[in-house]
């Protein structure tokens, strides 16, 4: 039987699928897609219900993909294409896995990373597969490379420092 | 040499600031850039978005013409105003292929009646499968890529009249 999974935590935020700069806004106040402000009461009543409008802006009228809130039969591979989701980040929200985001873009993501588990796909290779696709800037789990160097070492050489600190200090204390 | 070490807390705590200030005052960069600029367009075959109108295969992107592909949705709100553009690289003689990324074809006809409709051939990324394989984090965003199917150039976001030479610039480039 599957089983919806349900986004770990619940969120106001906007999930935004689209590119939009200020000009773009301006742009688009011309056109009449989006309400000019005015000021005073009428203008914040019209700033909240344009922030409550948004999200339906945002993502499109299809349903969700197959298996962006649906678990995968096998707990096995459900397993599997969950940890992988915990460490991809999402595309549009950014600051969250896609695991995370109920971005309509996470949730294609979601059904794509379980579809691929289900076929027999390692993890690791959906993972290279992405990262092929958006840069390493889409895992959560960062490689050791030059640029990576100081976030790995950090944690030693503050560990260390502090051994260092320790040491003076108790040296001190048995000569006093 | 004690007084100096006395201080070293004091140093490392000012470059802590200047690191944090440095990345408080950075403007957040939201654009995800592809990873696959310099790489061969992924295969694919979407199916017509828009009957009577042809739909958009990868083996159309390498027939040995460039092509001007505009990732987009009738749900997108900056999509709308970049029609004028994308009409006007129409009358400088290059023609648009589009991806309708999770779109209906009513709502898609009733787009393009709308907002104007510079398009040659537009394909149907129902699951947004095509959009994840090229690279692209959001809609809209424009790729350049040349005869050979090799992905040259992309542009994050609605294109502005500010963005039109640089696009000339990439399909120049791809064109040669």
């Amino acid at each position: 039987m599957s089983m919806p999974s349900y986004p770990s935590s619940v969120r106001v935020e906007r999930s935004r699928d689209t590119h939009s700069s200020a000009g773009e806004k301006r742009a688009l106040a011309s056109l009449g897609g989006v309400p000019r402000l005015r000021s005073g009461r009428t203008g914040l009543g019209l700033a909240v219900a344009l922030v409550l409008a948004a999200p339906a802006f945002a993502d499109s009228l299809l349903p969700p993909a197959r298996y962006a809130n649906v678990q995968l039969p096998d707990p096995r591979q459900e397993r599997q294409a969950r940890a992988l989701m915990e460490t991809i980040r999402c595309l549009v929200c950014q600051g969250q896995s896609i695991a995370d985001s109920n971005a309509e873009m996470a949730g294609d993501m979601r059904s794509l990373i379980r579809e691929r588990i289900q076929a027999g796909e390692s993890p690791e290779a959906i993972r290279a597969w992405l990262v092929s696709r958006y840069g390493e800037w889409v895992s959560y789990q960062p490689v050791l490379e030059p640029a990576t160097l100081a976030l790995w070492a950090a944690p030693a050489l503050l560990l260390l420092g502090g051994l260092w600190l320790a040491r003076g200090r108790f040296r001190r204390r048995r000569r006093a | 040499m004690k007084r100096l070490v006395l201080w070293l807390p004091l140093g490392a705590f000012l470059i802590f600031l200047a690191v944090v200030a440095a990345g408080l005052y950075t403007p957040r960069q939201e654009a995800v850039p592809s990873a696959m600029i310099g790489q061969p367009v992924p295969d694919f075959a979407l199916q017509p978005a828009i009957p009577g109108r042809p739909g958009l295969t990868s083996a159309e992107l390498r027939s040995g013409r460039p092509h001007l592909v505009n990732i987009f949705a009738s749900w997108c709100l900056p999509c709308r105003t970049e029609a004028a553009q994308l009409a006007e690289l129409n009358r400088r003689g290059i023609p648009v292929d589009g991806i309708a990324v999770r779109d209906r074809e009513q709502d898609l006809a009733q787009f393009l009646a709308t907002y104007g409709d510079p398009f040659r051939a537009i394909g149907a990324d129902i699951d947004r499968r095509v959009q994840l394989d090229i690279g692209s984090a959001g809609v809209p965003e424009t790729f350049v890529i040349d005869g050979r199917g090799i992905i040259r150039h992309q542009h994050i976001g609605a294109i502005t009249d500010a963005d039109l030479p640089e696009i000339m610039a990439a399909w120049q480039e791809a064109s040669r």
